[in-house]
């Protein structure tokens, strides 16, 4: 197995391959032995000359973390041999941005109707949960294209609120 | 004893009620809301029964509805754990009314200290201590400048029925003066439905600093040592510490003394706390009482060996208390950090959500007092307090390593918590110090965190951690579809295209 890995923004290519004690294992072209087994969902045993880390997967709609001991690294996984891998990585910057819930909760009101103009950074809609109010703000200046929830609705995290353009 | 105790709770607080019935024998009673009929209280419980929708005005706060499921379970008592209905005189009241016992001071006791000037008033007479200010609530904006100029700037404005920093407003200079009335006058409206704010001279970095009382309804009050509870964010409680590093036992006997005198004023019974303000020349004032067991317990029950749940029960049943003042001592160091569902990246926003991982700490002096369980989602509706995580070791620095140590085994996954906070906290000099006060976090946090741990592990561990994971457990991971993270943001450009052109 081949994969572009990515931890932290730096890039890394790694090449698994089984062997008779564990996985022999090329990250960057350097040879590493590898003992891993996955005692629980989301939880992984490396063994690695000897030292022994604890590793945790976090998964969420938006990002891959993994937690070596208590420290937390953002990972991107790629195959380069699909297609969508590398289509994604130049995801299109410009045109409408869509304002997502960053976690459930309550639409309390919106303070941009919709054509309304926002700069950057301006709260668009104030969303409620466990008794904080978190005002959701504008990804970049434009104009409130579209207004999907409304004041009072349930929100799950990633729902899409709103579109500026 | 009561055969059976009905909770009228939910979270960890109802769990850790549950687990003292349990240990003596006693039957108990859940009440649960929509979204928390597989909260972890339903599970622990004998018996469980709905009161309604989630919101909390709506089911944990209806009196009626929580009477009637005693009525119908034949609850002989109702332990009202913290928050929701634990200091509401007229629940105290319709319990009395109802022939169920309220484990829990009277309504008499806490109505006195319900309203913060009136328990000053009362108190003042018993020689307690306070911070210079208005014993009654301010009439006009006129009256406020007033005091404050007598008093001198800054000054803080405090909802008299308030609690949790709530109506609470600190201010610098006369201008201000205005606009923090107003804001904090409706804010206790709001929050309390009663408007009344007095004000005080404001302490400048104090130190909160509570003492445990305990008294049984035959006139015997004692005091349980202190709990430095200095780290707080937004007037909330984070971390809390039994013994204080400030508190010899001098000022912890005198301090003592004077929480009797405040509780015996107010004829308390049962379980309380009396909080003071401590300044930088460690003389102490009295802030105020919350009447019923707090958050933050296990701190005391571990450094004293006492369970005050039990305690609670048994006075409650009418019994003496089981011990003198003497006969009491204090014993290693305990702290706690209170675990809340919240988001470190975010400015410590709520995060609820579905918990994906959880691997809880265990091994020597740790307790982990939880209403969590992996695969639980979180509902948005409450308090985001998840667990409670304490350490305790012969003195304090055991007690730190302890929690460091049970900090790094513990994992939350799926949603955001505080763990990397405590973290920080333990290994922070000041802390080490013991150099606490209110504004601590605060200024901890405005740092920001530049202490990027020493023996970080290499980013190639999980660089190799992602590559074993897609090959060994693939099926809970997007690998197979080619790209783990990017699935997510990108399952079409096309579709998103489409989508963007259909809203132009």
């Amino acid at each position: 197995m081949v994969y572009d890995v990515v931890v932290g923004g730096k890039p890394y290519r790694l090449e698994l391959e089984k062997s008779d004690a564990g996985w022999k294992c090329r990250l960057d072209g350097k040879e590493i032995r590898v003992d891993a087994v996955v005692p629980s969902r989301d939880v992984l045993s490396l063994l690695i000359d000897g030292q022994a880390f604890e590793v945790k997967r976090e998964q969420t709609p938006h990002d891959l973390h993994l937690w070596v001991g208590s420290t937390r690294f953002g990972v991107e996984l790629h195959d380069p041999r699909s297609l969508r891998a590398r289509r994604s990585a130049a995801a299109d910057e410009k045109g409408p941005r869509k304002i997502v819930a960053l976690m459930p909760g309550r639409v309390v009101r919106l303070l941009v109707a919709e054509q309304g103009e926002v700069e950057a950074g301006q709260g668009v809609i104030v969303v409620e949960a466990m008794k904080m109010q978190n005002e959701i703000k504008s990804p970049k200046k434009g104009i409130v294209k579209k207004v999907v929830a409304a004041a009072g609705a349930a929100v799950n995290a990633g729902d899409v609120l709103a579109i500026v353009e | 004893m009561f055969k059976k105790i009905l909770i009228a709770n939910r979270g960890e607080i109802a769990v850790r009620v549950m687990r003292a019935c349990r240990e003596m024998g006693i039957a108990t009673v859940a009440v649960y809301s929509d979204v928390d009929r597989a909260a972890l209280h339903v599970r622990k419980a004998d018996e469980a029964y709905p009161i309604g929708p989630a919101p909390a005005s709506e089911s944990y706060l209806r009196i009626d509805k929580i009477l009637d499921v005693a009525r119908r379970s034949g609850a002989e008592a109702i332990h009202p754990g913290y928050g929701f209905l634990s200091e509401n005189a007229k629940f105290a009241r319709a319990c009395v009314d109802a022939g169920v016992k309220f484990i829990g001071p009277t309504a008499e006791s806490m109505e006195m200290m319900g309203s913060k000037t009136r328990a000053r008033q009362h108190m003042e007479k018993a020689g307690v201590p306070f911070v210079p200010g208005t014993a009654r609530g301010l009439t006009s904006p006129e009256e406020a400048e007033q005091v404050a100029e007598r008093l001198g700037y800054p000054v803080m404005l405090k909802a008299a029925a308030g609690g949790g920093g709530k109506g609470m407003r600190l201010v610098h200079t006369r201008t201000e003066l205005r606009s923090a009335l107003e804001s904090a006058q409706s804010e206790a409206q709001r929050s309390f439905g009663d408007n009344e704010v007095y004000i005080e001279k404001a302490i400048v970095n104090p130190r909160h600093i509570e003492i445990q009382v305990l008294a049984d309804e035959h006139d015997n009050t004692v005091w349980l040592g202190e709990r430095e509870c200095s780290i707080q964010r937004r007037h909330q409680k984070v971390l809390e510490e039994s013994p204080s590093p400030i508190v010899d036992p001098e000022m912890r006997r005198r301090m003592g003394e004077v929480a009797v005198r405040v509780a015996q004023a107010a004829n308390y019974t049962n379980a309380g706390t009396v909080e003071f303000l401590v300044d930088q020349q460690k003389n102490f004032y009295f802030l105020e009482m919350n009447t019923r067991l707090q958050v933050e317990h296990p701190v005391t029950e571990l450094t004293t060996g006492l369970d005050l749940v039990h305690l609670q029960i048994h006075i409650a049943n009418g019994e003496k208390l089981p011990f003198t003042q003497q006969e009491n001592s204090i014993r290693g160091h305990a702290i706690e950090c209170r675990i809340y569902a919240e988001d470190p990246d975010n400015n410590y926003f709520p995060s609820p959500g579905k918990i994906t991982l959880l691997l809880p700490p265990a091994g020597p002096g740790i307790r982990h007092d939880s209403g969590a369980y992996e695969g639980w989602t979180v509902p948005i509706d409450y308090d985001p307090l998840l667990a409670k995580l304490v350490g305790y070791g012969s003195d304090r620095e055991q007690a730190v390593m302890r929690l460091q140590r049970a900090l790094y085994e513990y994992f939350v996954a799926g949603i955001k918590t505080n763990i990397t906070l405590f973290q920080r906290i333990l290994g922070e000099a000041d802390f080490r110090a013991g150099k606490l006060d209110t504004g601590y976090l605060d200024r901890l946090l405005a740092r920001g965190n530049s202490q990027i741990a020493a023996h970080a592990p290499e980013p190639r561990i999980a660089a190799i951690a992602a590559g074993m994971f897609a090959v060994l457990e693939p099926a809970s991971s997007l690998a197979g579809n080619g790209s783990a993270s990017a699935s997510a943001q990108a399952p079409s450009n096309w579709k998103q295209k489409g989508r963007a052109e259909a809203l132009r």
